[in-house]
């Protein structure tokens, strides 16, 4: 699926990247899907810090998701915009939630439950960020 | 601590107006801090402890005691949204119980009316935030984040439209008796729910209104408010909290209020139950419903329930919310809802509420904040309040 057939007259506001965050923005315009994980309290997070939410160690580590969950919530915004979009929060499959906006299924607003595969759409400035679309083979 | 011993809230003052266009917002502060000093029977030179948040225009509260003329002894700018104010109360009663101050002034005011904002729109402060370029690419607003808690509770709990609406509806029947509230005609379930949609499942009816003004409220020790004609308002219990996503372990439907309702509820040492005047934020109907359910007036999931069919419209059910008609009718100035729900408390407890929705013999009031978002980060403040 092309980008401009999912994300049509959207505009995705430039994320303010920063050395911290720099390595999840560089995975996604290569295509992969990051989050963060911690070896010393087995536990992942999102947004990705260098020092674990959960233990304040120090050793955590980038892994590579599969690009697959299910919507947690969702809500499409339909006035009040350019163009109506539909934020959600998707649960990978590895057990981590994350902020997204959910394309490709029209005017609808896919129900809680709903699997989703990961895309990867350019933003404002040229960074890409990951929106989620229909599971594919599903 | 004896609750005689406790501060006290000795004035407050309520902006009547709605839209200021040709107003400065620093104009309104000053409006609003004489306005409530009036109403405790008290002068500027008298305020040796100053609060306000983001709205404030300056730094701190470094341009808006200059501007008012005001040398305080005692500051705390804590900016936690519309539920700022409620934490500046706690923190003003607790600065003069350890005698840091004796009498503290705190204002809000803005004009987000005149400047043509919205809850549709990404608000500034997010900018710089560590969590930003994760969430702002993709147009977390105001209205999405509350929508997605809305859905989700749905989702969990079967929680209905007409049981949010009624959230509304219950706001109208208040406003209606208040010639200063911006939306006064008596809406139905049926009107919510045929208002337009904004973000599933949240229609316009359920959004707060847009509106310019401000209020202020003095809090002073107990041997200055012993001296003062007006009645006194102790404030006995208080409570606050942060609330984020756990994004390993999720659950949007539960807020901050749990833990600051908690705090307060202890302090004061009453129960919800005890409880017959409530201020509850209601930036969206979503956030009545959750708050009400983590203050511990319903069980979790029960919130729908609770709120339908008319059960909290003044002398209808046996708790009374938002009897000056809420944000979602009256006001929701500086889209800061914080401060106008604790003057309707202190008019509640003063026997001041308009007659046809004051409660009868209210003694004790909670006044609850939510601010931020929801959906993603908030604020909570609770205060519980008593009548001297």
């Amino acid at each position: 699926m092309k980008d401009t057939e999912t994300t049509a007259g959207r505009k995705f506001p430039a994320p303010l990247l920063n050395p911290e965050n720099q390595p999840w923005f560089d995975a996604a315009a290569e295509g992969r899907l990051l989050y963060r994980h911690c070896r010393a309290c087995g536990r992942a997070h999102h947004p990705p810090r260098t020092m674990c939410p959960h233990c304040h160690s120090d050793h955590t580590e980038w892994k590579t998701s599969g690009g697959r969950g299910a919507v947690y919530s969702s809500s499409t915004l339909r006035r009040g915009v350019p163009v109506p979009y539909c934020i959600a929060y998707v649960s990978l499959d590895e057990g981590v939630t994350m902020m997204t906006d959910l394309v490709g299924f029209g005017d609808e607003t896919p129900a809680i439950g709903t699997r989703v595969q990961v895309r990867f759409v350019p933003a404002e400035g040229g960074a890409r960020v990951a929106v989620f679309g229909p599971e594919e083979g599903a | 601590m004896n609750h005689k011993e406790r501060a006290c809230i000795v004035g407050a003052y309520e902006h009547p107006t709605r839209l200021a266009p040709d107003k400065s917002v620093a104009q309104l502060h000053a409006e609003v801090a004489r306005g409530a000093l009036r109403d405790a029977g008290l002068q500027a030179s008298d305020v040796d402890g100053y609060f306000c948040a983001g709205d404030a225009p300056g730094l701190g509260p470094l341009s808006m005691a200059d501007y008012l003329g005001l040398k305080p002894r005692y500051f705390d700018s804590t900016d936690v949204g519309g539920s700022s104010y409620l934490v500046h109360v706690r923190h003003a009663a607790q600065a003069i119980e350890a005698g840091h101050c004796d009498v503290a002034l705190v204002t809000l005011a803005g004009r987000p009316r005149s400047e043509g904002s919205s809850g549709t729109q990404a608000r500034a402060y997010n900018l710089l935030a560590p969590e930003s370029p994760f969430e702002s690419p993709y147009g977390l607003v105001p209205i999405n984040s509350y929508a997605m808690a809305a859905q989700r509770h749905m989702h969990e709990f079967g929680t209905t439209p007409e049981q949010l609406a009624w959230i509304k509806v219950t706001a109208s029947h208040h406003a209606q008796h208040n010639p200063n509230a911006m939306l006064r005609d008596v809406v139905t379930v049926q009107d919510v729910l045929a208002s337009p949609l904004i973000a599933d499942p949240l229609h316009r009816m359920e959004c707060c209104v847009v509106s310019d003004g401000g209020g202020a409220v003095v809090v002073a020790r107990p041997e200055i408010a012993a001296r003062l004609k007006r009645p006194t308002v102790r404030v006995i219990g208080g409570g606050e909290a942060i609330g984020y996503v756990d994004s390993a372990g999720m659950d949007i439907t539960t807020s901050a209020a749990k833990r600051s309702g908690a705090a307060a509820f202890a302090e004061a040492g009453v129960a919800p139950r005890d409880i017959r005047y409530a201020s509850i934020y209601d930036s969206f109907t979503i956030t009545v419903l959750i708050q009400l359910e983590d203050l511990g007036f319903c069980e979790k999931g029960q919130g729908g329930r609770f709120v339908a069919d008319g059960q909290l419209v003044a002398g209808q059910g046996r708790l009374a919310i938002n009897t000056d008609g809420g944000g979602l009718c009256n006001n929701h100035p500086a889209n800061r809802g914080g401060m106008t729900k604790i003057i309707e408390a202190v008019r509640q407890l003063r026997g001041e509420a308009h007659p046809a929705v004051q409660v009868k013999d209210c003694a004790l009031a909670v006044a609850q904040g939510t601010g931020g978002m929801l959906g993603s980060r908030h604020g909570s403040a609770t205060l519980i309040l008593e009548r001297a």
